[in-house]
């Protein structure tokens, strides 16, 4: 748990950036290294104030490749530790969030997403990350992302993603956007005694029995870090349950690498989060989430007013995807309507999961987000 | 009744991790045991030591350390070391690795955590090629010398990394070679007391890969080329530190006092919680 000072328990006027980095205070984030970048540079800015306050560490490094890599460094020298970044920042990040994966490194990055590719429109909002925050670095893994609707969210989802990394020993991705990054909204901070936090399991077996990568029933091996006594090796080549690479070994290979995609796959019912509105007798679906969920809100209850059975299904969690419950709602609903700021991303997994189900795509890039008249016109056709 | 023979060095070293990867002739194993001898003669704390590598020969000298170690991605253990400093700054962190990782790919990490004056300890193994991939060239590479991706003879201009280091900021910063094991011990042992971002260069033999494009096909062979080259110019201007076929200086060229980031860090954090404290 945060410190009881620590957490800014009450009702506040904020943009999404800095509930962010409040969250992260509030879910026990005591390390953060960046480097600046629009639309997410207030979650550094605000840090370097608040960490020193907090006794934690904020600094600056000279990219975000080394962004990343002091994160895990820091997680595994046992603090929580977090980055923050867009697009392009996201892409140098890759590299050691395989690493974070490999290592199985707890840590949280923020990609607040704006137009791309490569520099693209950095003071606009897009939703172009979505496939590169599962598939973006190299080999086969699971990775959790998340995908707030509000600034409120900017705070829950950090402090989520937060305990979601130290449950599963993931890297977790809070998929943000420029609009609720930079929009202004009231944020209600519980006490410190409501916020539920969560901390990484530590070895309960003496330091000479110690196995940095033998996982427990839940597939999440306990982690201990440095200095706490157990002398122990971690790399990012193919290793054995010693933390000792094994390179030649088909048989580790395949059972490092399962393991790693299987300790979320078994657990992604935990995992997963969606919200839904009026689904129960929906005909009209629409799959929406982060600021352009709050359009299709607004276009679902207007439609109701209409007479339009129409539905809102609002994935909270991108990864791992909610099949389960576009499954379910594309066995009643008629249509599917996904509007998305990008050419299509997160609409190819909800038409992998509707099967049979006509999936309408609704695609819009560049200035602001949809309108809900836009999403309305389009549940109106689709009905 | 033969008692077992026990080597007085060996809990420095993970048993299982052996046998290592590097080849005859190879300088990686000089440089690990004048690491560990410097860990045994200052009596460190192995709990608080940390181990940082990267990618290539070298890289491998942090698992077969029988401490905390960390084999990062290419180019990223200085970053990853800044990190856990910070995170922990009780912990002695030491990143050992080789010339393409820290220089090369890794070269901007190197100057910046240097600029910063963090207080990681850098030992960098430079066998002027990248050995683990079959001996391309890299920032290192003398002029003219033969590699397989400069088979025509290498016409970039290598680093100086004494004179990087000394203009980028670093409170220490020596160059030995391998041939230098005593002395190299000593400055490592110097290199784990001083405050702020320290470096050592240790010159090392590749006749497997380096030296047998180059007319050094024996470990011995090159040691013979550090014999013969090296000159001990101690605190001699870094700029004319020179690498060359007939002159290798060696010595300590910087040896200063100066805050590292991290205690700079910790004053900051301390002097804002006593001001909101009044």
């Amino acid at each position: 748990m945060a410190k009881k000072e620590n957490v800014l328990t009450g009702a506040h006027f904020m943009n999404g950036d800095i509930a962010c980095a409040e969250g992260a205070i509030a879910a026990g984030c005591k390390f953060f290294a960046g480097y600046p970048i629009t639309p997410a540079t207030e979650i550094a800015e605000h840090l370097s104030q608040r960490m020193p306050e907090i006794g934690g560490i904020y600094i600056q490094m000279e990219d975000e490749i080394a962004s990343m890599a002091a994160v895990i460094g820091a997680s595994y020298a046992g603090l929580k530790a977090m980055t923050a970044t867009s697009g392009p920042g996201f892409s140098l990040m890759q590299e050691n969030i395989g690493l974070a994966v490999m290592t199985e490194a707890p840590c949280v990055i923020v990609d607040v997403m704006r137009g791309g590719p490569s520099t693209g429109q950095p003071t606009l909002p897009g939703q172009q990350d979505v496939m590169q925050a599962k598939w973006g670095s190299h080999g086969d893994y699971e990775i959790v992302a998340l995908a707030p609707s509000s600034v409120q969210e900017m705070f829950d989802l950090t402090i989520e993603a937060f305990n979601l990394s130290e449950t599963y020993r993931v890297p977790t991705i809070l998929l943000a956007d420029e609009v609720v990054g930079h929009m202004w909204e009231k944020v209600m901070i519980p006490p410190t005694e409501k916020i539920k936090v969560v901390n990484r399991k530590k070895p309960n077996v003496p330091p000479e029995e110690y196995m940095p990568f033998m996982p427990d029933d839940d597939l999440v091996p306990p982690m201990a870090c440095f200095g706490e006594g157990f002398s122990f090796h971690a790399t990012g080549l193919t290793h054995d349950e010693h933390g000792y690479p094994k390179t030649q070994s088909s048989e580790i290979q395949e059972r490092l690498v399962k393991r790693l995609c299987d300790k979320i796959r078994i657990n992604a019912d935990k995992i997963i989060r969606a919200e839904e509105v009026t689904l129960e007798d929906a005909d009209v679906v629409v799959v929406a989430y982060g600021i352009v969920a709050r359009s299709a809100l607004s276009a679902v209850r207007k439609a109701r007013g209409e007479g339009i059975r129409a539905g809102l299904l609002r994935p909270i969690t991108l990864w791992p995807f909610p099949e389960k419950a576009v499954a379910k709602i594309a066995k009643q609903a008629k249509k599917i309507v996904v509007p998305e700021m990008n050419c299509g991303q997160l609409v190819r997994e909800v038409e992998r999961s509707a099967k049979e189900t006509p999936v309408v795509f609704l695609s819009k890039l560049g200035e602001d987000p949809h309108t809900p008249t836009e999403i309305l016109e389009a549940i109106r056709r689709n009905s | 009744m033969l008692e077992e023979m026990v080597h007085p060095m060996s809990k420095y070293l993970r048993a299982a991790m052996m046998p290592h990867i590097w080849c005859s002739g190879c300088g990686n194993g000089i440089i690990l045991n004048c690491f560990i001898q410097a860990i045994d003669e200052l009596q460190i704390d192995l709990n608080k030591l940390v181990v940082v590598s990267g990618i290539g020969c070298i890289g491998r000298a942090a698992g077969y350390t029988n401490t905390n170690s960390f084999h990062t991605t290419h180019g990223r253990p200085i970053a990853f070391a800044t990190g856990a400093k910070l995170a922990n700054p009780g912990l002695d962190v030491v990143v050992i690795s080789g010339d393409g990782d820290l220089f090369a790919i890794g070269g901007n990490h190197f100057i910046h955590a240097a600029r910063r004056n963090i207080g990681i300890k850098v030992i960098c193994a430079n066998n002027f090629n990248y050995g683990m991939t079959g001996g391309q060239q890299g920032p290192t590479t003398p002029l003219y010398a033969l590699t397989p991706t400069s088979p025509y003879g290498n016409i970039e201009n290598p680093f100086n990394l004494v004179h990087l280091a000394a203009a980028s900021g670093a409170t220490y910063v020596a160059r030995w070679t391998t041939l230098h094991a005593r002395r190299l011990t000593q400055s490592i042992v110097k290199l784990l007391q001083k405050e702020g971002f320290c470096f050592i260069e240790v010159i090392s033999p590749c006749p497997e890969i380096f030296g047998r494009h180059n007319k050094m096909r024996t470990g011995l062979e090159m040691m013979e080329w550090f014999k013969k080259a090296s000159v001990v110019e101690s605190f001699t201007d870094p700029a004319k530190a020179e690498i060359s076929s007939e002159k290798i200086v060696v010595g300590e060229f910087v040896d200063m006092e100066k805050p590292s980031y991290e205690r700079l860090l910790l004053e900051k954090i301390a002097q804002i919680n006593k001001k909101a404290q009044e």
